[in-house]
Order: structure tokens, then sequence, then C-alpha cells
């Protein structure tokens, strides 16, 4: 275990190092955040009662969405383990006695937590000061904290665990180019990255909700916001938990796969 | 104790000639050629040898090395080293080896060598003391004292490699391979580098392969040479025995590699 502390740590030290990379992208966020919320607001004064949500859950989720962005935006991928794979420096990481899946997971954790915590502090403080409804309003209950936190986990783990099938994928393709385009438009918005999912349509959206990408960031902002409550709420962090296992289950198991085939490229 | 017994190893390679017909036509029918990267090698090695391993470029040497560090599967054959198969207990074997390849970077480019070191401290579970034994050792012998505080990306090729040589050794292994590990350095650092790593031999009993095109470092460390040509062994023995191969009076190591090759048709 301590080895892969170890490996957290100094990925985490130095992905704190960016100080400019983290105060342009809390810039862009606020102004993100800010665009969006006046968006819907128009939106929402056009025809209040087809809205899906209340404004209120609205702005929490997009705060928390911009807040958040390090641990939930799929298409954060780390060109340096693409690159290693194509080129054969996979090489060396395979001399180590550990294993390349855990210690990439690790490095995933390590490199979004980093980038969030630098970030989330001002964007959080910023969107609580603003005034309701158009702020971030903190839920009462201890209940809903409790649910918050731990579907922020789930959905942070299994974005992990999908990035992982995507590095993993390049053993066999050697071109990132594709699958990273596709995973990255295709999550974008089957996650609720785009519009919040409850906006989508009846039909698509009971679909949609129990795909894949509906357990990352749309579970936690929508508990947060008091959107998603009861019964629903124990669902969806059932199937969480279900997505995340069997992400972590097909990763694994082409890790085993490739490895025993892999070409390292190069001489 | 490196035991290799008829191991055959190929690659499917993807072949088309050049032009826009050429390609287009590969787009529908892949003209695939199996290459026999290695065919029934069979060598053994004892503890604390050091054993030169040579041939042109393409011959199937880090292909070996790659099967031997336990990263590659071959098709058939068996390999034994220090009683473990390498692909089959990876983990456990890798615990035991030491690999440079001389090519690649095992330093993390973004931050100082010592936060490297640290972490293969930990990689490996290093008791402490010996981490600081041999890390005192490597950096007098490696002169590694000014660059352990440097972010590898800002070392020069000749600093980083020696950087890189002591980053395989932290763990002590009892079996190195190097695969052109004195590729792209100036005189002063081959001879740093060589010295170092007969010293290692001598000390530790460190069991060393070494493939390279530099017939000095073959000559500087080599009890024995392994000569490997299209895949096939072809010479087995000590470098005097292979200086015999001399084409003319007074050739130098590299014309006599040259006529060697040639002779053998590789």
């Amino acid at each position: 275990m301590k080895k892969y502390a170890s490996f957290f740590r100094i990925r985490f030290i130095h992905g704190l190092q960016y100080r400019t990379a983290a105060v342009s992208g809390m810039i862009t966020q606020f102004i993100w955040g800010i665009m969006e919320i006046l968006l819907f607001r128009a939106f929402y004064q056009a025809s209040p009662e087809s809205f899906p949500m209340t404004f209120q859950a609205l702005s929490n989720y997009v705060w928390l969405q911009q807040a958040f962005l390090a641990l939930y935006l799929i298409w954060f991928w780390e060109s340096q383990l693409f690159d290693s794979i194509t080129n054969g420096d996979v090489a060396y990481e395979l001399c180590r006695p550990v294993r390349l899946y855990n210690m990439w997971f690790v490095r995933g954790m390590a490199v979004r937590l980093s980038k969030a915590v630098l970030r989330c502090i001002p964007v959080l403080l910023f969107a609580w000061l603003l005034p309701a409804p158009y702020g971030l309003t903190l839920p009462a209950d201890f209940r809903t904290w409790f649910f918050t936190l731990l579907s922020m986990t789930l959905a942070f783990l299994l974005v992990i665990a999908f990035g992982m099938i995507v590095y993993m994928s390049v053993f066999y393709t050697i071109s990132s180019q594709g699958i990273k385009l596709l995973a990255s438009s295709v999550s974008e918005f089957l996650g609720g990255a785009v519009i919040p999912l409850p906006f989508l349509p009846d039909g698509i959206r009971e679909i949609v909700n129990v795909l894949p990408f509906a357990s990352a960031q749309n579970v936690p902002f929508r508990i947060f916001g008091g959107d998603l409550t009861g019964r629903e709420m124990y669902i969806s962090l059932l199937l969480q938990c279900f997505w995340f296992i069997t992400f972590l289950l097909i990763g694994r198991a082409m890790e085993q796969r490739a490895l025993k085939r892999v070409v390292i490229q190069g001489g | 104790m490196i035991q290799v017994e008829h191991m055959n190893k190929t690659f499917k390679v993807a072949k088309r000639s050049a032009g826009f017909s050429q390609a287009i036509k590969a787009l529908f029918q892949r003209e695939t050629e199996t290459i026999r990267a290695l065919s029934d090698i069979s060598f053994s090695i004892g503890d604390g040898e050091m054993v030169g391993y040579i041939g042109p470029n393409g011959a199937g040497k880090s292909s070996t090395i790659k099967i031997l560090s336990g990263i590659l599967t071959p098709d058939d054959g068996t390999c034994i080293i220090n009683g473990r198969i390498p692909w089959k207990e990876r983990k456990e074997h890798v615990k035991d080896i030491g690999v440079v390849f001389g090519q690649r970077t095992q330093l993390w480019w973004d931050v100082p060598i010592i936060d490297s070191y640290e972490l293969l401290r930990d990689i490996y579970e290093i008791p402490t003391q010996t981490y600081e034994e041999n890390l005192e050792e490597l950096t007098e012998l490696l002169s590694l004292k000014e660059l352990l505080k440097t972010p590898a990306r800002q070392l020069s090729l000749g600093q980083r490699m020696r950087c890189e040589i002591a980053a395989s050794l932290l763990h002590s292994p009892k079996t190195l391979f190097l695969d052109e590990p004195t590729i792209g350095l100036d005189a002063v650092s081959k001879l740093a580098v060589r010295d170092f790593i007969r010293k290692q031999n001598k000390k530790h009993n460190t069991t060393v392969l070494i493939t390279t095109h530099d017939m000095q470092d073959i000559e500087a460390l080599a009890d024995r040479v392994l000569l490997i040509g299209k895949g096939t062994l072809l010479f087995d023995g000590s470098l005097p025995d292979l200086m015999t191969h001399q084409p003319r009076e007074n050739a130098t190591l590299d014309e006599i590699i040259a006529a060697l090759y040639r002779d053998y048709d590789i």
C-alpha cells in the first residue's frame, strides 16, 4: 500500500505546482458558470412550468460542476500515458514490481484531485456569496451532505475507471485519437456535462439515466441540490456502484490481456 | 543464473510500398509479414558473469532483453532466471533485476531526480538503510551529487544516463540488463559508466548482460560475447576467440565485427 501512497504523493505534489493553469482555469469556470446560469434564467423566465428542476437546484448543479470540473470531466486525458504506450516507454513501468493498472489508477486520482483542490475552494466560496437563487445554497440536513460526499466519491472512481479503459484500449489500437474523441463527446453529453440530464426529453431520459455516464457527476450534484431524493437516490447510488465495478473489471481484464500479447514499440 | 532454451519469438509487421495507390490498396488488403525476431535461442549465463550481447540492427537483441525482463512473452521455449519464469512471475522477478533501456527514460521528467529515487525506494520496498547506503555509493561512483536536485528534463543526455543507471541499481538487483547504456554519451561519461559497471560486478557479483554497438564497451566489460544475427545465435565465446576472425592484420575491433557480420551473412 505504501508504494501506491507514495506514488499518489509525488503526482499530487507535482500537480499542485501549476499555479497559472489553476488561476486561468478558475477564471474560465467563474465566467462559464455565470454564463450558464444567465442562459438558464432566460429559459426559466420564458416558461417556469416546463422547467424540470427548481432554479436553485440548477444553480447548485452548475456551480458544483464548475468547482469540481477536474474530478469529473472525462476529457482530462493524460497524454503522457498515451505516449508511453505508443512509443514504448511503458516498458519501464512494466519492469516494476507493481501492477500497471493500480499504478495508473492511483496516478489518475492524484492528478485529478490535485487539480480540483486548487480550484474548487474559490469557486465554491464565490458561488456561496451570490444571492439566491443564483448562488450555491447549502443543504440543511446532514443526510444530504453525507450522500453527496458518498456519491461524489463513487462518481470520481467511476470516471477514473472509465479513463483506464480508454488508456488500456491504446495497447490494442496504437493511436489514441479516435477513442479519445469518441469517449469525450459521448460521455460529455450522456453524463450531463452539457445540460443536466433532467432536461432531456421523456423517453430518452429514462434510457440515459441507466447508462454508465449518468452515474458520474449527475448523481452527486442533484443529491446536493435536493433534486434527487428517496428511493430514486438509492437506486442511483446502487447504479453508481454497479458501473464502477463493471468498468473496473473491464479495465483490469483489458490490462491482463494486453500484457500477455503486448508488443512494446521501438527497439 | 539465466537459462534460456529453444526460445522463439515472431512478430507480424505491416508492409506496403510507397505511393498513393499502394496506400489505397492497403486499405482493402493488408499485407503483413511474419518476422522471426528470435529463433531457437539457447544460452546460459552463470552468476556474476559479464556478457556482451552483440549483433547488427534488428537482430533481436532488444527483444531478448524484453523477454528476459518479463515484459514480452516468447512464442515458445523456456527461460528461467533465478528460478523464475520472467513473464509468468513478473512482479517477483522484476524485484531481482535492474534494467536500463538506453533509449528510454524511467525518471519522472518534471520532478527532481531524488524524488524519483525515493519513489523507487517505496515501489521496490527497499529498507531505509539499504537505500541510504546504495544511494551514497551510487552518488559517489557516478558523481551524481550535483544532479540529484535537478529535474530530469534539465539534465544532459550523459548526466541523465548516469542517473538512469543509478535508478536501476537502487534495489540492489542480482541481475542487470543494459540495453545500449552508453548510447550518446561523451568519452568521460562512457568511461565512468564502464568503470562503474565493472566495479559493481566485482563488488556485488552482479550478473550483467549488456547490448551495445560500441565495441569498446564489449572490450572493456565483457568476458564473454554472444553474437546474434537474424534471430539466431551465431557465436558464444570469449572476446579473444571472436578476435580470431581478423579480416587483416591490425584490424580494429569494429572492422572485425563488420567482417564477422559479413561472414555470417547477417
